[in-house]
Protein backbone atom coordinates (compact mmCIF):
# COMPACT_ATOMS: atom_id res chain seq x y z
CA UNK A 1 0.00 0.00 0.00
CA UNK A 2 1.31 3.45 -0.84
CA UNK A 3 2.36 6.22 1.50
CA UNK A 4 0.76 9.57 0.66
CA UNK A 5 2.69 12.78 1.33
CA UNK A 6 1.08 16.22 1.32
CA UNK A 7 3.60 18.65 -0.21
CA UNK A 8 2.84 22.26 0.65
CA UNK A 9 5.80 23.67 -1.30
CA UNK A 10 9.03 22.27 -2.70
CA UNK A 11 12.16 22.60 -0.59
CA UNK A 12 14.16 21.07 2.19
CA UNK A 13 11.20 20.35 4.46
CA UNK A 14 9.35 18.56 1.65
CA UNK A 15 12.44 16.43 1.00
CA UNK A 16 12.60 15.61 4.71
CA UNK A 17 9.01 14.41 4.78
CA UNK A 18 9.57 12.37 1.59
CA UNK A 19 12.60 10.68 3.15
CA UNK A 20 10.60 9.95 6.30
CA UNK A 21 7.65 8.64 4.28
CA UNK A 22 9.91 6.32 2.26
CA UNK A 23 10.79 4.61 5.52
CA UNK A 24 7.09 3.88 6.11
CA UNK A 25 6.52 2.07 2.84
CA UNK A 26 6.59 2.49 -0.93
CA UNK A 27 5.39 3.44 -3.47
CA UNK A 28 5.30 7.10 -2.54
CA UNK A 29 2.42 9.24 -3.74
CA UNK A 30 2.47 13.01 -3.37
CA UNK A 31 -0.49 15.37 -3.10
CA UNK A 32 -0.17 18.98 -4.16
CA UNK A 33 -2.83 21.68 -4.46
CA UNK A 34 -3.23 25.00 -6.19
CA UNK A 35 -0.02 26.04 -7.80
CA UNK A 36 1.71 23.20 -9.63
CA UNK A 37 5.04 22.21 -8.12
CA UNK A 38 7.51 19.66 -9.39
CA UNK A 39 7.99 16.62 -7.18
CA UNK A 40 10.76 14.10 -7.78
CA UNK A 41 11.37 10.68 -6.28
CA UNK A 42 7.72 9.65 -6.07
CA UNK A 43 5.60 7.32 -8.16
CA UNK A 44 2.57 9.57 -8.58
CA UNK A 45 1.58 13.15 -7.98
CA UNK A 46 -2.09 13.82 -7.28
CA UNK A 47 -2.66 17.47 -8.04
CA UNK A 48 -5.86 19.02 -6.67
CA UNK A 49 -7.08 21.81 -8.89
CA UNK A 50 -10.06 24.12 -9.13
CA UNK A 51 -11.09 27.61 -8.05
CA UNK A 52 -11.12 26.54 -4.41
CA UNK A 53 -7.32 26.29 -4.47
CA UNK A 54 -6.59 29.77 -5.84
CA UNK A 55 -5.38 30.86 -2.39
CA UNK A 56 -4.42 28.64 0.53
CA UNK A 57 -7.53 26.67 1.49
CA UNK A 58 -6.72 24.19 4.25
CA UNK A 59 -10.22 22.70 4.51
CA UNK A 60 -10.40 22.03 0.76
CA UNK A 61 -6.89 20.54 0.74
CA UNK A 62 -7.84 18.23 3.60
CA UNK A 63 -10.93 17.11 1.67
CA UNK A 64 -8.70 16.40 -1.35
CA UNK A 65 -6.38 14.29 0.81
CA UNK A 66 -9.35 12.34 2.15
CA UNK A 67 -10.56 11.74 -1.43
CA UNK A 68 -7.18 10.27 -2.44
CA UNK A 69 -7.17 8.18 0.74
CA UNK A 70 -10.48 6.75 -0.46
CA UNK A 71 -9.25 5.90 -3.95
CA UNK A 72 -5.69 4.71 -3.17
CA UNK A 73 -5.91 3.37 0.41
CA UNK A 74 -2.50 4.57 1.63
CA UNK A 75 -1.20 2.88 4.77
CA UNK A 76 0.18 6.21 5.96
CA UNK A 77 -0.39 9.90 5.24
CA UNK A 78 2.48 12.26 5.98
CA UNK A 79 3.09 16.03 5.99
CA UNK A 80 5.71 18.39 7.34
CA UNK A 81 5.26 19.54 10.91
CA UNK A 82 4.89 23.14 9.73
CA UNK A 83 1.88 25.29 10.68
CA UNK A 84 0.18 24.41 7.38
CA UNK A 85 1.22 20.75 7.37
CA UNK A 86 -0.04 20.26 10.90
CA UNK A 87 -3.27 22.11 10.13
CA UNK A 88 -4.08 20.11 7.00
CA UNK A 89 -3.39 16.74 8.66
CA UNK A 90 -5.39 17.68 11.76
CA UNK A 91 -8.33 18.44 9.45
CA UNK A 92 -7.82 15.08 7.72
CA UNK A 93 -7.76 13.42 11.15
CA UNK A 94 -10.96 15.20 12.15
CA UNK A 95 -12.78 14.19 8.95
CA UNK A 96 -11.67 10.55 9.10
CA UNK A 97 -11.71 10.19 12.90
CA UNK A 98 -8.20 8.74 12.82
CA UNK A 99 -5.49 9.43 15.41
CA UNK A 100 -2.78 11.93 14.39
CA UNK A 101 0.78 11.96 15.72
CA UNK A 102 2.22 15.44 15.21
CA UNK A 103 5.90 16.31 14.88
CA UNK A 104 7.41 12.83 14.75
CA UNK A 105 11.13 12.10 14.51
CA UNK A 106 10.81 8.32 13.96
CA UNK A 107 8.19 5.71 13.23
CA UNK A 108 7.88 1.96 12.84
CA UNK A 109 4.92 1.16 10.59
CA UNK A 110 2.67 -1.87 10.76
CA UNK A 111 -0.09 -3.13 12.98
CA UNK A 112 -0.02 -0.98 16.09
CA UNK A 113 2.53 1.35 14.52
CA UNK A 114 4.81 3.14 16.91
CA UNK A 115 6.05 6.69 16.68
CA UNK A 116 8.50 8.89 18.50
CA UNK A 117 7.16 12.42 18.63
CA UNK A 118 8.25 15.67 20.20
CA UNK A 119 6.62 17.41 23.15
CA UNK A 120 7.36 20.75 24.75
CA UNK A 121 8.63 22.12 21.43
CA UNK A 122 11.28 19.39 21.23
CA UNK A 123 12.51 19.46 24.84
CA UNK A 124 10.93 16.07 25.51
CA UNK A 125 10.19 12.97 23.40
CA UNK A 126 7.19 10.64 23.58
CA UNK A 127 7.10 7.06 22.35
CA UNK A 128 3.53 6.22 21.41
CA UNK A 129 1.48 3.48 19.77
CA UNK A 130 -1.03 4.42 17.10
CA UNK A 131 -4.16 2.28 17.04
CA UNK A 132 -5.46 2.74 13.49
CA UNK A 133 -5.43 1.15 10.04
CA UNK A 134 -4.06 4.30 8.49
CA UNK A 135 -1.18 6.11 10.14
CA UNK A 136 -1.46 9.91 10.09
CA UNK A 137 1.65 11.82 11.10
CA UNK A 138 3.64 14.98 10.58
CA UNK A 139 7.42 15.14 10.55
CA UNK A 140 9.28 17.41 12.98
CA UNK A 141 11.17 19.96 10.85
CA UNK A 142 14.97 19.65 10.75
CA UNK A 143 15.02 16.47 12.78
CA UNK A 144 15.46 13.94 9.95
CA UNK A 145 17.69 13.86 6.88
CA UNK A 146 16.31 15.22 3.61
CA UNK A 147 16.48 13.16 0.43
CA UNK A 148 18.01 14.42 -2.75
CA UNK A 149 15.57 16.22 -5.02
CA UNK A 150 17.45 15.13 -8.15
CA UNK A 151 15.80 12.82 -10.67
CA UNK A 152 12.93 12.99 -13.05
CA UNK A 153 9.69 14.72 -12.12
CA UNK A 154 6.94 12.26 -11.37
CA UNK A 155 3.85 12.04 -13.59
CA UNK A 156 1.07 14.33 -12.45
CA UNK A 157 -2.56 13.31 -12.31
CA UNK A 158 -4.79 16.34 -11.85
CA UNK A 159 -8.17 16.00 -10.23
CA UNK A 160 -10.94 18.25 -9.01
CA UNK A 161 -11.99 16.97 -5.61
CA UNK A 162 -15.62 16.97 -4.58
CA UNK A 163 -15.86 19.76 -2.03
CA UNK A 164 -18.60 20.73 0.37
CA UNK A 165 -19.79 24.28 0.95
CA UNK A 166 -18.13 24.34 4.36
CA UNK A 167 -14.76 23.55 2.76
CA UNK A 168 -14.92 26.77 0.76
CA UNK A 169 -15.35 29.02 3.79
CA UNK A 170 -11.83 28.61 5.18
CA UNK A 171 -9.71 30.26 2.57
CA UNK A 172 -7.20 33.12 2.58
CA UNK A 173 -9.12 36.27 1.57
CA UNK A 174 -6.17 38.63 1.43
CA UNK A 175 -2.54 39.08 2.44
CA UNK A 176 -2.00 42.26 4.47
CA UNK A 177 1.05 44.07 5.81
CA UNK A 178 4.61 43.10 5.14
CA UNK A 179 7.47 42.05 7.35
CA UNK A 180 8.80 44.90 9.43
CA UNK A 181 12.03 45.36 7.48
CA UNK A 182 15.50 44.98 8.98
CA UNK A 183 17.03 41.60 9.69
CA UNK A 184 14.34 38.97 10.35
CA UNK A 185 14.77 37.14 13.64
CA UNK A 186 14.00 33.73 12.14
CA UNK A 187 16.62 34.09 9.41
CA UNK A 188 19.36 36.20 11.03
CA UNK A 189 22.91 34.80 11.07
CA UNK A 190 23.50 36.49 14.40
CA UNK A 191 20.93 36.99 17.15
CA UNK A 192 21.70 39.01 20.27
CA UNK A 193 19.08 38.39 22.93
CA UNK A 194 18.45 39.65 26.41
CA UNK A 195 16.27 38.43 29.26
CA UNK A 196 15.15 39.72 32.61
CA UNK A 197 18.77 40.65 33.26
CA UNK A 198 18.23 43.71 31.03
CA UNK A 199 16.51 45.28 34.02
CA UNK A 200 14.41 47.68 31.94
CA UNK A 201 13.44 48.47 28.34
CA UNK A 202 16.36 50.90 28.25
CA UNK A 203 18.64 47.96 29.05
CA UNK A 204 18.15 46.89 25.42
CA UNK A 205 20.12 49.88 24.12
CA UNK A 206 23.42 48.03 24.48
CA UNK A 207 21.86 44.87 22.99
CA UNK A 208 20.67 46.78 19.90
CA UNK A 209 24.11 48.33 19.56
CA UNK A 210 25.89 44.96 19.59
CA UNK A 211 23.35 43.41 17.21
CA UNK A 212 23.82 46.38 14.88
CA UNK A 213 27.59 45.99 14.86
CA UNK A 214 27.22 42.31 13.94
CA UNK A 215 24.47 42.88 11.39
CA UNK A 216 22.20 40.72 13.51
CA UNK A 217 18.70 40.77 14.97
CA UNK A 218 17.57 41.47 18.54
CA UNK A 219 15.76 38.76 20.47
CA UNK A 220 14.45 38.41 24.01
CA UNK A 221 12.96 35.99 26.52
CA UNK A 222 9.32 35.75 27.58
CA UNK A 223 10.11 37.44 30.90
CA UNK A 224 10.83 40.51 28.77
CA UNK A 225 7.72 40.38 26.59
CA UNK A 226 5.51 39.76 29.63
CA UNK A 227 6.98 42.89 31.22
CA UNK A 228 6.08 44.78 28.06
CA UNK A 229 9.73 45.76 27.43
CA UNK A 230 9.80 44.31 23.90
CA UNK A 231 7.12 43.16 21.41
CA UNK A 232 6.28 39.46 21.20
CA UNK A 233 7.78 39.38 17.68
CA UNK A 234 11.20 39.53 19.40
CA UNK A 235 10.53 36.52 21.66
CA UNK A 236 12.67 33.45 21.10
CA UNK A 237 11.26 30.14 22.31
CA UNK A 238 8.61 27.47 22.25
CA UNK A 239 5.82 30.02 21.97
CA UNK A 240 7.94 32.62 20.20
CA UNK A 241 10.19 32.50 17.17
CA UNK A 242 12.41 29.49 16.42
CA UNK A 243 15.84 30.66 15.28
CA UNK A 244 18.86 28.98 13.71
CA UNK A 245 21.69 31.57 13.56
CA UNK A 246 25.41 30.88 13.28
CA UNK A 247 25.71 32.31 16.77
CA UNK A 248 23.16 33.11 19.46
CA UNK A 249 24.35 35.56 22.09
CA UNK A 250 22.04 35.16 25.10
CA UNK A 251 22.53 37.79 27.79
CA UNK A 252 20.82 37.69 31.17
CA UNK A 253 18.71 34.67 30.18
CA UNK A 254 18.53 31.73 32.59
CA UNK A 255 17.94 29.03 29.97
CA UNK A 256 14.44 27.68 30.72
CA UNK A 257 13.58 24.66 28.55
CA UNK A 258 10.86 26.70 26.78
CA UNK A 259 13.40 29.33 25.83
CA UNK A 260 15.97 26.80 24.67
CA UNK A 261 13.32 25.07 22.51
CA UNK A 262 13.51 28.15 20.28
CA UNK A 263 17.29 28.34 19.86
CA UNK A 264 18.28 24.67 19.63
CA UNK A 265 18.94 25.26 15.94
CA UNK A 266 21.76 27.75 16.68
CA UNK A 267 25.16 26.52 15.52
CA UNK A 268 26.77 28.10 18.58
CA UNK A 269 25.47 29.70 21.78
CA UNK A 270 27.35 32.29 23.82
CA UNK A 271 25.82 33.00 27.24
CA UNK A 272 26.54 36.16 29.20
CA UNK A 273 25.31 35.61 32.74
CA UNK A 274 26.18 36.90 36.18
CA UNK A 275 25.44 33.48 37.68
CA UNK A 276 28.03 30.77 37.00
CA UNK A 277 25.36 28.18 37.89
CA UNK A 278 22.73 29.41 35.38
CA UNK A 279 21.12 26.42 33.56
CA UNK A 280 21.88 27.98 30.17
CA UNK A 281 25.56 27.14 30.67
CA UNK A 282 24.65 23.46 30.17
CA UNK A 283 23.52 24.18 26.59
CA UNK A 284 25.96 26.97 25.71
CA UNK A 285 29.23 26.54 23.82
CA UNK A 286 30.81 29.68 25.24
CA UNK A 287 30.15 31.76 28.31
CA UNK A 288 31.19 35.00 29.91
CA UNK A 289 30.47 35.27 33.60
CA UNK A 290 29.65 38.83 34.55
CA UNK A 291 27.22 41.72 34.52
CA UNK A 292 25.82 42.13 31.02
CA UNK A 293 25.66 45.90 31.50
CA UNK A 294 29.48 45.88 31.60
CA UNK A 295 30.26 42.90 29.36
CA UNK A 296 28.08 43.81 26.35
CA UNK A 297 29.41 47.39 25.91
CA UNK A 298 32.95 46.02 26.27
CA UNK A 299 32.32 43.56 23.41
CA UNK A 300 30.96 46.38 21.23
CA UNK A 301 33.98 48.55 22.03
CA UNK A 302 36.34 45.68 21.22
CA UNK A 303 34.57 45.08 17.89
CA UNK A 304 34.96 48.77 17.00
CA UNK A 305 38.64 48.59 17.97
CA UNK A 306 39.12 45.54 15.78
CA UNK A 307 37.57 47.60 13.00
CA UNK A 308 35.27 44.78 11.94
CA UNK A 309 32.09 46.19 13.45
CA UNK B 1 -22.57 36.90 22.95
CA UNK B 2 -20.95 33.80 24.48
CA UNK B 3 -17.32 32.71 24.14
CA UNK B 4 -15.71 29.51 25.43
CA UNK B 5 -11.94 29.13 25.90
CA UNK B 6 -10.32 25.73 26.51
CA UNK B 7 -7.15 25.53 28.61
CA UNK B 8 -4.85 22.74 29.82
CA UNK B 9 -2.94 22.53 33.10
CA UNK B 10 0.77 21.87 32.55
CA UNK B 11 3.84 21.91 34.82
CA UNK B 12 6.12 24.93 34.71
CA UNK B 13 9.37 23.20 33.94
CA UNK B 14 12.52 25.18 34.64
CA UNK B 15 16.00 24.67 33.25
CA UNK B 16 15.79 20.89 33.13
CA UNK B 17 13.09 18.26 32.70
CA UNK B 18 13.09 15.35 35.15
CA UNK B 19 10.76 12.37 34.61
CA UNK B 20 8.79 10.37 37.16
CA UNK B 21 10.05 6.85 37.89
CA UNK B 22 7.56 5.19 35.52
CA UNK B 23 8.51 7.56 32.65
CA UNK B 24 4.84 8.43 32.15
CA UNK B 25 5.02 12.04 33.27
CA UNK B 26 7.26 14.89 34.33
CA UNK B 27 8.29 14.82 37.99
CA UNK B 28 6.36 17.77 39.38
CA UNK B 29 7.10 17.58 43.11
CA UNK B 30 8.95 20.90 43.03
CA UNK B 31 7.13 22.57 40.16
CA UNK B 32 4.30 25.06 39.85
CA UNK B 33 1.60 24.75 37.17
CA UNK B 34 0.27 27.00 34.49
CA UNK B 35 -1.45 26.98 31.09
CA UNK B 36 0.10 27.60 27.69
CA UNK B 37 0.83 31.25 26.87
CA UNK B 38 -1.27 30.70 23.72
CA UNK B 39 -4.27 29.75 25.85
CA UNK B 40 -3.67 32.66 28.23
CA UNK B 41 -3.93 35.00 25.24
CA UNK B 42 -7.12 33.17 24.27
CA UNK B 43 -8.65 33.82 27.69
CA UNK B 44 -7.60 37.49 27.55
CA UNK B 45 -9.05 37.91 24.04
CA UNK B 46 -12.37 36.36 25.09
CA UNK B 47 -12.56 38.66 28.11
CA UNK B 48 -11.86 41.72 25.95
CA UNK B 49 -14.48 40.71 23.38
CA UNK B 50 -17.08 40.26 26.12
CA UNK B 51 -16.10 43.56 27.72
CA UNK B 52 -16.67 45.22 24.34
CA UNK B 53 -19.80 43.34 23.24
CA UNK B 54 -21.45 42.13 26.45
CA UNK B 55 -22.29 38.54 27.23
CA UNK B 56 -20.51 35.70 28.94
CA UNK B 57 -17.01 34.28 28.79
CA UNK B 58 -16.63 30.67 29.93
CA UNK B 59 -13.42 28.70 30.48
CA UNK B 60 -13.15 24.89 30.29
CA UNK B 61 -10.51 22.36 31.21
CA UNK B 62 -10.23 18.59 31.22
CA UNK B 63 -7.79 17.67 33.94
CA UNK B 64 -7.17 16.54 37.51
CA UNK B 65 -8.96 18.11 40.51
CA UNK B 66 -5.96 20.43 40.95
CA UNK B 67 -6.69 21.99 37.54
CA UNK B 68 -9.31 24.09 39.34
CA UNK B 69 -6.31 26.36 40.04
CA UNK B 70 -5.97 27.13 36.31
CA UNK B 71 -9.72 27.75 35.99
CA UNK B 72 -9.57 30.20 38.92
CA UNK B 73 -6.54 31.90 37.29
CA UNK B 74 -8.54 32.30 34.08
CA UNK B 75 -11.48 33.72 36.01
CA UNK B 76 -9.08 36.16 37.71
CA UNK B 77 -8.26 37.38 34.19
CA UNK B 78 -11.98 38.03 33.78
CA UNK B 79 -13.71 34.83 32.61
CA UNK B 80 -17.18 34.66 34.16
CA UNK B 81 -17.51 30.98 34.97
CA UNK B 82 -15.84 27.61 34.48
CA UNK B 83 -16.49 24.04 33.41
CA UNK B 84 -14.22 21.38 34.88
CA UNK B 85 -14.12 17.91 33.34
CA UNK B 86 -12.37 16.10 36.15
CA UNK B 87 -9.91 13.27 35.42
CA UNK B 88 -7.78 11.03 37.60
CA UNK B 89 -4.66 12.83 36.40
CA UNK B 90 -3.80 10.47 33.55
CA UNK B 91 -3.52 12.38 30.29
CA UNK B 92 -6.26 11.77 27.71
CA UNK B 93 -5.32 11.36 24.06
CA UNK B 94 -6.40 14.09 21.60
CA UNK B 95 -9.46 12.28 20.24
CA UNK B 96 -10.79 11.49 23.70
CA UNK B 97 -10.11 15.04 24.89
CA UNK B 98 -11.86 16.52 21.87
CA UNK B 99 -14.87 14.20 22.27
CA UNK B 100 -15.29 15.14 25.93
CA UNK B 101 -15.04 18.85 25.10
CA UNK B 102 -17.63 18.46 22.32
CA UNK B 103 -20.02 16.76 24.72
CA UNK B 104 -19.54 19.48 27.33
CA UNK B 105 -20.15 22.18 24.72
CA UNK B 106 -23.35 20.50 23.54
CA UNK B 107 -24.62 20.20 27.11
CA UNK B 108 -23.83 23.82 27.92
CA UNK B 109 -25.37 25.07 24.69
CA UNK B 110 -28.51 23.02 25.30
CA UNK B 111 -28.87 24.61 28.74
CA UNK B 112 -28.03 28.14 27.59
CA UNK B 113 -27.43 29.29 24.01
CA UNK B 114 -24.77 28.53 21.38
CA UNK B 115 -21.23 29.82 21.85
CA UNK B 116 -20.51 32.39 19.13
CA UNK B 117 -16.82 31.61 19.40
CA UNK B 118 -14.90 28.66 20.83
CA UNK B 119 -11.25 29.44 21.37
CA UNK B 120 -8.27 27.07 21.73
CA UNK B 121 -4.51 27.34 21.89
CA UNK B 122 -2.91 26.46 18.54
CA UNK B 123 -1.09 23.70 20.40
CA UNK B 124 -0.95 22.59 24.01
CA UNK B 125 2.26 23.47 25.88
CA UNK B 126 3.16 19.92 26.86
CA UNK B 127 1.75 17.47 24.30
CA UNK B 128 1.69 19.81 21.30
CA UNK B 129 -0.76 17.70 19.30
CA UNK B 130 -1.89 20.61 17.05
CA UNK B 131 -5.37 19.16 16.68
CA UNK B 132 -7.92 19.43 19.47
CA UNK B 133 -9.45 22.74 18.33
CA UNK B 134 -9.76 21.43 14.78
CA UNK B 135 -11.36 18.16 15.90
CA UNK B 136 -13.90 20.00 18.02
CA UNK B 137 -14.75 22.36 15.13
CA UNK B 138 -15.40 19.50 12.70
CA UNK B 139 -17.46 17.59 15.25
CA UNK B 140 -19.62 20.67 15.80
CA UNK B 141 -19.76 21.45 12.09
CA UNK B 142 -18.25 24.92 12.56
CA UNK B 143 -15.49 26.60 10.55
CA UNK B 144 -12.05 26.89 12.16
CA UNK B 145 -8.99 29.05 11.49
CA UNK B 146 -5.70 28.27 13.21
CA UNK B 147 -2.57 29.91 14.58
CA UNK B 148 -4.13 33.36 14.85
CA UNK B 149 -2.46 36.57 16.01
CA UNK B 150 -5.48 38.74 15.23
CA UNK B 151 -9.16 38.09 15.98
CA UNK B 152 -11.83 40.75 15.46
CA UNK B 153 -15.60 40.54 15.33
CA UNK B 154 -17.47 42.13 12.50
CA UNK B 155 -21.20 41.66 12.90
CA UNK B 156 -21.94 38.02 12.21
CA UNK B 157 -18.41 37.06 11.19
CA UNK B 158 -14.94 36.92 12.68
CA UNK B 159 -11.87 38.26 10.90
CA UNK B 160 -8.84 36.07 11.59
CA UNK B 161 -5.23 37.05 10.97
CA UNK B 162 -2.44 34.51 10.69
CA UNK B 163 1.21 35.58 10.59
CA UNK B 164 3.04 34.12 7.58
CA UNK B 165 6.41 34.94 6.06
CA UNK B 166 5.81 38.23 4.27
CA UNK B 167 2.72 39.48 6.10
CA UNK B 168 -0.58 38.30 7.50
CA UNK B 169 -3.12 36.01 5.83
CA UNK B 170 -6.72 36.94 6.51
CA UNK B 171 -9.61 34.50 6.86
CA UNK B 172 -13.21 35.59 7.42
CA UNK B 173 -15.43 33.01 9.10
CA UNK B 174 -19.17 33.19 9.73
CA UNK B 175 -20.21 32.78 13.38
CA UNK B 176 -20.48 30.48 15.21
CA UNK B 177 -16.82 29.60 14.63
CA UNK B 178 -13.77 28.07 16.25
CA UNK B 179 -10.37 29.77 16.47
CA UNK B 180 -6.96 28.56 17.63
CA UNK B 181 -4.63 31.31 18.76
CA UNK B 182 -0.98 32.08 19.41
CA UNK B 183 0.88 34.07 22.02
CA UNK B 184 1.34 37.62 20.75
CA UNK B 185 -2.39 37.96 20.00
CA UNK B 186 -2.46 40.40 22.91
CA UNK B 187 -0.59 41.12 26.14
CA UNK B 188 -2.65 39.47 28.91
CA UNK B 189 -3.42 41.68 31.89
CA UNK B 190 -1.87 41.07 35.26
CA UNK B 191 -4.78 40.09 37.56
CA UNK B 192 -5.36 42.39 40.52
CA UNK B 193 -5.82 41.07 44.05
CA UNK B 194 -9.56 41.89 44.08
CA UNK B 195 -9.92 40.10 40.72
CA UNK B 196 -8.25 37.03 42.24
CA UNK B 197 -10.59 37.14 45.23
CA UNK B 198 -13.63 37.54 42.99
CA UNK B 199 -12.46 34.55 40.94
CA UNK B 200 -12.67 32.32 44.02
CA UNK B 201 -16.42 32.95 44.19
CA UNK B 202 -17.27 32.60 40.50
CA UNK B 203 -19.38 29.55 39.50
CA UNK B 204 -17.60 26.33 38.55
CA UNK B 205 -19.45 23.25 37.25
CA UNK B 206 -17.68 19.94 37.41
CA UNK B 207 -18.36 16.47 36.09
CA UNK B 208 -16.29 13.33 35.65
CA UNK B 209 -16.49 11.84 32.14
CA UNK B 210 -15.21 8.30 31.59
CA UNK B 211 -11.86 7.95 29.79
CA UNK B 212 -12.05 5.93 26.55
CA UNK B 213 -9.16 3.75 25.39
CA UNK B 214 -6.48 5.96 23.82
CA UNK B 215 -5.91 5.59 20.08
CA UNK B 216 -2.68 7.56 20.33
CA UNK B 217 -1.30 5.65 23.27
CA UNK B 218 1.59 7.19 25.19
CA UNK B 219 4.05 4.42 26.02
CA UNK B 220 6.80 6.40 27.67
CA UNK B 221 8.55 9.74 27.77
CA UNK B 222 12.24 10.17 27.01
CA UNK B 223 14.46 13.16 27.77
CA UNK B 224 16.49 13.74 24.59
CA UNK B 225 20.20 13.15 25.02
CA UNK B 226 21.77 16.45 25.87
CA UNK B 227 24.86 17.11 23.86
CA UNK B 228 26.85 16.84 27.07
CA UNK B 229 28.10 20.35 26.46
CA UNK B 230 30.24 22.17 28.90
CA UNK B 231 30.47 25.84 28.02
CA UNK B 232 33.98 27.15 27.45
CA UNK B 233 34.35 30.06 29.86
CA UNK B 234 35.82 32.91 27.83
CA UNK B 235 36.41 35.04 30.91
CA UNK B 236 34.88 37.08 33.66
CA UNK B 237 33.46 40.59 33.25
CA UNK B 238 34.45 43.11 30.57
CA UNK B 239 37.98 41.67 30.38
CA UNK B 240 36.50 38.78 28.40
CA UNK B 241 35.69 41.04 25.43
CA UNK B 242 38.81 40.27 23.34
CA UNK B 243 38.21 36.52 23.71
CA UNK B 244 34.59 36.99 22.62
CA UNK B 245 35.60 38.94 19.53
CA UNK B 246 38.11 36.22 18.68
CA UNK B 247 35.28 33.65 18.77
CA UNK B 248 33.05 35.88 16.63
CA UNK B 249 35.84 36.24 14.08
CA UNK B 250 36.51 32.50 14.06
CA UNK B 251 32.81 31.83 13.39
CA UNK B 252 32.98 34.42 10.63
CA UNK B 253 30.37 36.88 11.86
CA UNK B 254 32.75 39.71 12.82
C1 LIG C 1 4.35 26.75 28.17
C2 LIG C 1 5.42 27.77 28.31
C3 LIG C 1 5.94 28.37 27.19
C4 LIG C 1 6.96 29.30 27.31
N1 LIG C 1 7.49 29.85 26.18
C5 LIG C 1 8.58 30.66 26.29
C6 LIG C 1 9.22 31.20 25.14
O1 LIG C 1 8.77 31.02 24.00
N2 LIG C 1 10.32 31.96 25.32
C7 LIG C 1 10.85 32.22 26.57
O2 LIG C 1 11.88 32.90 26.66
N3 LIG C 1 10.24 31.74 27.67
C8 LIG C 1 9.13 30.99 27.56
N4 LIG C 1 8.52 30.54 28.70
C9 LIG C 1 8.97 31.08 30.01
C10 LIG C 1 10.19 30.37 30.57
O3 LIG C 1 9.78 29.25 31.31
C11 LIG C 1 10.98 31.33 31.51
O4 LIG C 1 10.12 31.81 32.51
C12 LIG C 1 11.61 32.52 30.78
O5 LIG C 1 12.31 32.09 29.65
C13 LIG C 1 12.57 33.23 31.74
O6 LIG C 1 13.12 34.37 31.13
P1 LIG C 1 14.57 34.91 31.59
O7 LIG C 1 15.59 33.86 31.38
O8 LIG C 1 14.75 36.23 30.95
O9 LIG C 1 14.34 35.23 33.14
P2 LIG C 1 14.93 34.51 34.43
O10 LIG C 1 14.64 33.07 34.44
O11 LIG C 1 14.49 35.33 35.58
O12 LIG C 1 16.50 34.65 34.26
C14 LIG C 1 17.22 35.84 34.32
C15 LIG C 1 18.70 35.50 34.15
O13 LIG C 1 19.44 36.70 34.06
C16 LIG C 1 20.62 36.59 34.85
N5 LIG C 1 20.96 37.98 35.19
C17 LIG C 1 20.28 38.83 35.98
N6 LIG C 1 20.89 40.03 36.01
C18 LIG C 1 21.97 39.93 35.22
C19 LIG C 1 22.99 40.84 34.82
N7 LIG C 1 23.02 42.11 35.27
N8 LIG C 1 23.97 40.42 33.98
C20 LIG C 1 23.96 39.13 33.51
N9 LIG C 1 23.02 38.24 33.85
C21 LIG C 1 22.03 38.63 34.69
C22 LIG C 1 20.23 35.71 36.01
O14 LIG C 1 21.38 35.08 36.57
C23 LIG C 1 19.29 34.72 35.33
O15 LIG C 1 20.02 33.60 34.84
C24 LIG C 1 7.46 29.63 28.60
C25 LIG C 1 6.91 29.03 29.73
C26 LIG C 1 5.88 28.11 29.60
C27 LIG C 1 5.33 27.47 30.83
N1 LIG D 1 -7.08 18.69 28.66
C1 LIG D 1 -7.53 19.76 28.00
N2 LIG D 1 -8.55 20.50 28.50
C2 LIG D 1 -9.03 21.58 27.84
N3 LIG D 1 -8.51 22.01 26.68
C3 LIG D 1 -7.48 21.33 26.15
C4 LIG D 1 -6.94 20.17 26.77
N4 LIG D 1 -5.92 19.71 26.00
C5 LIG D 1 -5.83 20.56 24.95
N5 LIG D 1 -6.77 21.53 25.04
C6 LIG D 1 -6.98 22.66 24.11
O1 LIG D 1 -6.62 22.28 22.81
C7 LIG D 1 -5.51 23.06 22.33
C8 LIG D 1 -4.65 22.24 21.41
O2 LIG D 1 -4.13 21.10 22.07
P1 LIG D 1 -3.30 19.97 21.33
O3 LIG D 1 -4.12 19.47 20.22
O4 LIG D 1 -2.99 18.98 22.39
O5 LIG D 1 -2.04 20.66 20.86
C9 LIG D 1 -4.86 23.56 23.61
O6 LIG D 1 -4.08 24.73 23.42
C10 LIG D 1 -6.06 23.82 24.49
O7 LIG D 1 -6.70 25.04 24.14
Amino acid sequence: MPTLVYIEEPGDLAQQSLAFARGLGEPLHALTAGQRVEVTGVEHVHHAEGDAFASFAPAAIARAVVEVMGTHSPSAVVASGTPRGNEVLARVAAITDLPLAANCIASTPGDGASVTRTRWGGSLLEEARVHADTLLLTVQPHAVAAEDAAGAAAPVESFTPALRDEDLVVTVRERVGSSAGGVSLAEARVVVSCGRGAGSPEGFGIIEELAGLLGGAVGCSRAVTMAGWRPHTDQVGQTGTKIAPDIYIACGISGATQHMAGCKGAKAILAVNIDPEAPILASADYAVIGDLHEVVPAISAELRKAGTG
Amino acid sequence: MRILTCVKRVPMTGGKIVLSGDEQAIETKHLGFTISPHEECGVEEAVRLIEANGGESVVLTLGPPEAEEQLRDAMALGADRAIHLVTDGNEWDPQATAAAIVEAIRADEAANSPFDLVCFGNESADSGGYQIGIRVAYALGRPVATGLKGVSLDGSSVRCEQEVPGGRDVYVLPLPAVVTVLEGLNLPRYPSVPAKLRAQRKPLDSSSPARPEPRLEKLRLVVPESQGKEAEILGHGPDAAPAVVEVLQRIGVA
